[in-house]
């Protein structure tokens, strides 16, 4: 549950400080489709780093880049196990 | 032909009044100009490659006026000098006699002869050595890792700039935050010397505010350092024991933070930044007090320094470059005599500002940042003192750009999360409307310290 807040929570503010106006954040919306780009994943997935200490990309073995908010959660979920 | 750095001394004036101090040393340069730190022995030093590996500062500066003019040539060995860099230095150098105030049987299995000076510093000599050798002087850079690169210059090259333009003062006190062995530690002691003043040297285990009491104590008029340098010595309470006149930056690029910071902190003080560099030599000084240089520098016809700018890069070309490097196929300057800093520069109007290293751009998903242009932004900041950008890796763009930052001592305590939040935020803020979207750091630290090399620049480490 924390990693799940602590996702949107970074969804919102890059989309703040990058004055994109976002989809609602529900776990079907896709990532590409969503209003961010690349620089913005960028900047979440450091965050998520600070925040969590885990870099899913870095520590899981073969990741499959989510397409979905859902998987994007999904993935530090595991990684976090 | 030039003449040798002790003629050269001996031909101005009011030596007896004029000192070299260290921490526990005062050498008065008319004893100097009549001494050996050798004990007559420099005759067995003629026409030799002598690497001088002094602990003491202010033993490798009189070792360079007895030994310029005697010996063929003279490597200056930086004090951070790894040990197991020694050996390849020696041999790129051809040295084959060492002047040593540490222990000599640390080069005992080099089989080249040591010379150790005098425990008691000057010695009235009977006799001068004739000083007709033109001495090589060989500086090694301070590059990151790696053999540094070694570089050939000429007293007269390294001379070059002293003297031209600004105001002469008729008695300057300087001194440094620099090593001496180092290219722009050694320009403070060659203008000392050579410009009639006197130099208070850092002892080599000195702490910052012991050796800013001590410039303190002895007047000092003058002093350089990096930004760097600077900004570590205005977070020390002893900052207020110097009042100098001049205050000289180089080495590293001088933002409008560090400019104004000085200019406020000293009265009426004069704010000079240099671009110079160990192969280059000393291109210029800026002392309009703003950062960048005016773009009226470059392509000026029949100048002693010309400067262009070609693929970013400041190129320089003048009698004060260096000749050569030692032992390497590296060419110090192209076809046309010019020398290619590595340093980046952008024209914005009528000046160019530094953004940057070459070899230090960060790659944001293909789009280029500078460290050091995000650094000067965060730098301006009120309550920051300094920064440090670098690269993180990251799985989508490759790296993004993270800062560390140190704030300004009287805010570094009792810091609540909560004023942390919001000056990081102030921070980005401000990076935002200053920067680039993919300039602006994806996250920032705050540090209780930024590690200074020896050679007075922040540590870059590549990670």
């Amino acid at each position: 549950m924390a990693i799940r807040s602590a996702v949107i929570e970074q969804f919102t503010r890059v989309a703040d400080e990058q004055n994109k106006t976002i989809a609602n954040l529900s776990d079907e919306v896709v990532l590409l489709d969503s209003g961010f780009d690349s620089l913005c994943f960028a900047i979440i997935v450091a965050r998520l780093e600070d925040m969590l200490g885990i870099d899913p990309f870095r520590t899981v073995e073969e990741v499959l880049f989510p397409t979905t908010l859902g998987e994007f959660i999904g993935l530090y979920e595991r990684a976090a196990r | 032909m030039m003449c040798s750095l002790w003629e050269v001394i001996g031909a101005g004036s009011g030596q007896s009044a004029r000192h070299l101090w260290d921490a526990d040393t005062s050498i008065v340069l008319s004893d100097l100009l009549e001494g050996t730190i050798l004990g007559g022995r420099a005759e067995a030093l003629r026409g030799r490659s002598v690497l001088i590996a002094t602990r003491s500062q202010l033993t490798a500066a009189l070792a360079l006026v007895e030994l310029d003019g005697v010996a063929r040539r003279l490597v200056l060995c930086p004090p951070d000098l790894a040990a197991g860099h020694v050996p390849a230095v020696m041999a790129r150098a051809a040295v084959d006699a060492i002047l040593s105030d540490l222990d000599t049987s640390d080069f005992a299995s080099c089989g080249v002869e040591c010379f150790a000076p005098l425990s008691r510093g000057v010695m009235r000599a009977d006799t001068q050595l004739p000083r007709d050798q033109a001495t090589e002087w060989v500086l090694l850079t301070s590059g990151t890792t790696g053999i540094p690169k070694m570089v050939v210059h000429s007293l007269s090259g390294l001379t070059g700039a002293i003297g031209a333009g600004g105001e002469r003062n008729p008695s300057p006190i300087w001194s440094t935050f620099y090593d001496i062995r180092r290219y722009g530690g050694l320009q403070v002691l060659l203008r000392a010397l050579i410009d009639g003043g006197s130099l208070v040297l850092p002892g080599s285990h000195e702490a910052l505010g012991d050796f800013l009491a001590r410039a303190g104590a002895h007047g000092v008029t003058h002093i350089s350092g990096t930004p760097s340098h600077w900004r570590r010595a205005l977070m020390s309470p002893a900052a207020r024991r110097i009042a100098p006149r001049y205050v000289r930056l180089s080495g590293e690029i001088a933002d409008q933070a560090i400019l104004d910071s000085l200019q406020a902190f000293y009265l009426n003080v004069a704010v000079a930044h240099a671009f110079a560099t160990t192969e280059a030599g000393v291109a210029f000084d800026v002392g309009d007090g703003l950062t960048g240089f005016p773009a009226s520098l470059v392509e000026r016809e029949a100048a002693a320094v010309e400067m262009k700018v070609e693929d970013g890069s400041l190129r320089i070309r003048s009698a004060r470059t260096g000749f050569r490097y030692l032992s390497t196929s590296d060419l110090l300057k192209d076809e046309d005599g010019f020398v290619d800093t590595g340093d980046m520069v952008e024209r914005r109007g009528d000046r160019y500002h530094f953004v940057g290293r070459r070899d230090g751009i960060i790659n944001v998903g293909g789009l280029k940042v500078h460290p050091e242009e995000v650094e000067a932004v965060i730098n301006s900041h009120s309550q920051v003192q300094m920064s440090l950008v670098r690269a993180r890796k990251n799985p989508i763009t490759g790296a993004v750009v993270v800062a560390e930052v140190l704030l300004r001592p009287q805010r570094d305590q009792d810091e609540s999360a909560v004023e942390r939040g919001t000056l990081m935020g102030e921070i980005i803020a401000g990076c935002r409307r200053a920067l680039a979207p993919h300039k602006v750091p994806a996250a920032i630290r705050f540090v209780p310290s930024l590690e200074v090399a020896a050679s007075g620049k922040l540590v870059r480490a590549v990670g």
